[in-house]
């Protein structure tokens, strides 16, 4: 039994602080409790400190529950990261909408730790245990606007839907333990690799922990619930369901797949391909027809997750860099985005169709070059960092030789140009309508938009320096 | 004399259950019900295994019977009316547990003829405990082997609790 604190030293810092804005919580006066958000983001300063003070020591610590290794490394980075920029925006939201409640705080940091744990996890007990610290958390914050409707029952959506998934998810865990007789990943791979006449309680297992997953990242077809849920909950939420949420699950799958079940590839390979060519079409022609941004956001995400699965179904090294780069550049391109829909949104986000944006872009062109760059870069056009990202994943396939899936994958991102470039033409083309309520950007979001530019920007010039960190994290 | 103790619990166990259903009145089933986890904590005394028995009286007949009572207290069942409608189907009900305590009794029986291994079965367990007892095997493997998600489940359940106060009392605010 080793005890290594430094291994968990970030989710530590996350956990203790979470605790303390929670006592805190009392003796806050309601008007002032968007100001814990400070402290919470002096919460998510420390988790930098903490992953930095074990920066580069690999380990197999809490008898082999938890890894310590770049890959995991670089996740906290990027977790911590989107947690950072999730919870600024949230508390501007949360002033605007006046819905002054500590406790945000306190589950935006749970939910942090649940994503880290899910990516350092080296047993199947902490991964399930990690997800569902995530997935309880964001439960409650999908349903933090109560007095709405639709947050309520985007909230009770995800809740039953999500519930039910997890089981799938724990019974294909059992299912693998009565295979292999153990939960760690490394003990699992052994013994799958001992024994090569693979029983079926062992395919049966694993087909049911990628229905759990799959729900999680949604993946076709367990998609179903993604756009009414990102609809509803609050925008700050909608960012963190589709870039943190998505991404913990991603990578805890990618972990399993390459770490565990490696000599099983050609098995899960054959599930995963025609999940991808699914979600690909499904979520870029279904895009094609929503007139909410919101919406056509989540169906946008739900292409992207096809993606990144075009890259986890190549299965070699090359494909795990392709991943790590493709998850930056869609957490950069996504969440600027939807800061931009939460900034035209206004109060209680009521200019959310894609009407709304008609012109626009001379009115403010700062809310105009931004969406632009981020919408032409979710859509992979070259010079950003969305198609970096899908050069990297796409040639990943093509050296695993998987030829139809690549040309799939082109020809739906190609269909995918009209929604995103649509927005974009309502924005320059349409006439604007006076607004009664005018749209103000403050300066922490200015602020946070112009980096989010220039980032998606920079990785679309110069993608070596992040390539070359992807590059260390991909080897396991 | 172990075997009176035994025979004596299981009468009790069953006789309990059998009252839990036939109760006409819902508290009188309950307490039933917690003469019937008591004995099987007995049961499970018997086979070694203190922990469990202490947890089938602290939490089943404890915690779980509580929160029994205070549902059975919330829906007033005394304003419960036994619709004639509903007896009817009595037979068809009748006739299913016939055949699932059949199959438990084939079962019974069939552990019976092999009761010399299972008995040696039982012996063995016992000894690879140590002499701490199965609590020392259990404090090793949930403080060592399992301490981190040990650790996480509370988290966990913090999680949980935070949710529950903040859904209800906005609720509560709106109304």
């Amino acid at each position: 039994m080793d005890i290594n604190y430094t291994a968990i030293l970030p989710e530590i810092m996350l956990s203790l602080v979470g605790i303390c804005i929670m006592l805190l919580i009392p003796f806050v006066p309601r008007e002032r409790q968007t100001h814990l958000g400070y402290l919470a983001l002096a919460g998510i300063v420390l988790a930098f400190f903490g992953v930095a003070m074990g920066w580069g020591q690999t380990d197999l610590a809490f008898s082999e529950m938890i890894f310590q290794d770049d890959f995991g490394q670089f996740s906290k980075i990027f977790f911590l990261f989107v947690s950072t920029v999730i919870l600024l925006i949230s508390m501007n939201y949360l002033e605007q909408e006046k819905l002054f409640q500590g406790e945000f705080f306190v589950l935006l940091l749970f939910a942090t730790v649940g994503m880290l744990f899910m990516a350092t996890s080296a047993d199947l007990i902490m991964t399930f245990l990690g997800l569902e610290v995530l997935s309880i958390s964001t439960y409650i914050l999908a349903g933090f606007k109560e007095r709405e409707r639709k947050s309520s029952e985007a909230a009770w959506k995800y809740f039953l839907l999500g519930a039910f998934s997890t089981a799938f998810l724990l019974y294909g865990i059992a299912f693998v333990y009565g295979a292999t007789g153990s939960t760690k990943y490394l003990q699992i791979a052994e013994a799958i690799q001992a024994s090569p006449d693979y029983s079926l309680i062992l395919f049966v297992g694993l087909g049911l922990m990628m229905v759990g997953f799959g729900f999680k990242v949604a993946l076709a077809p367990f998609h179903a619930w993604t756009p009414d849920v990102y609809e509803g909950a609050p925008i700050p939420i909608t960012a963190l369901l589709a870039v943190a949420s998505k991404g913990a699950a991603l990578l805890a799958l990618v972990r399993i797949l390459y770490q565990v079940f490696p000599d099983l590839s050609q098995q899960w390979q054959a599930i995963l391909w025609p999940m991808a060519v699914m979600t690909m079409a499904i979520g870029n022609i279904a895009a094609l027809t929503q007139s909410n941004i919101k919406r056509m956001l989540a169906y946008s995400s739900i292409a992207h997750a096809g993606y990144l699965l075009v890259g986890l179904t190549a299965h070699n090294p090359l494909a795990t860099q392709g991943i790590l780069f493709y998850l930056v550049a869609y957490a950069f391109m996504t969440l600027g985005a939807l800061i931009v829909v939460q900034i035209v949104g206004r109060r209680e986000e009521q200019h959310t169709t894609i009407e709304d944006y008609n012109g626009i872009g001379y009115r403010y062109p700062f809310l105009g070059i931004a969406l632009s760059v981020f919408l032409i870069s979710l859509a992979g056009i070259p010079a950003t960092a969305g198609f970096m990202g899908k050069l990297f994943v796409f040639s990943a396939a093509v050296q695993s030789q998987m030829y139809g899936l690549v040309v799939i994958a082109l020809v739906t991102s190609a269909i995918g140009l009209y929604y995103y470039l649509r927005v974009i033409v309502s924005m320059y083309m349409g006439e604007f309508k006076t607004e009664k309520i005018p749209i103000t950007i403050s300066m922490p979001l200015r602020i946070i938009l112009t980096l989010l530019v220039l980032g998606t920007l920079y990785l679309g010039i110069l993608p070596g320096s992040l390539l070359n960190l992807a590059e260390e994290a991909a080897s396991f | 004399m172990t075997l009176i103790v035994f025979y004596g619990l299981a009468a009790t166990a069953v006789t309990a259950a059998i009252l839990v259903v036939l109760m006409s009145r819902v508290v009188y089933s309950a307490l039933a019900l917690i003469v019937c986890f008591g004995a099987t904590a007995g049961l499970f005394f018997q086979l070694g295994a203190q922990f469990i028995a202490a947890v089938q009286v602290i939490v089943y007949a404890g915690a779980i019977m509580v929160l029994f009572l205070f549902v059975i207290m919330l829906l007033d069942p005394a304003s419960e009316v036994f619709l004639p409608s509903r007896l009817k189907r009595v037979p068809v009900f009748a006739l299913a547990c016939a055949v699932l305590f059949t199959l438990v009794l084939l079962e019974a029986a069939d552990r019976w003829a092999a009761a010399q291994v299972f008995t040696d079965s039982i012996a063995g367990t016992e000894r690879s405990s140590g002499p701490g007892g199965e609590i020392e095997t259990l404090a090793h493997s949930l403080f060592r082997d399992y301490l981190l998600p040990f650790e996480v489940t509370s988290i966990l359940i913090l999680v949980a609790v935070l949710g529950a106060v903040v859904l209800t009392r906005q609720h509560h605010e709106t109304e």
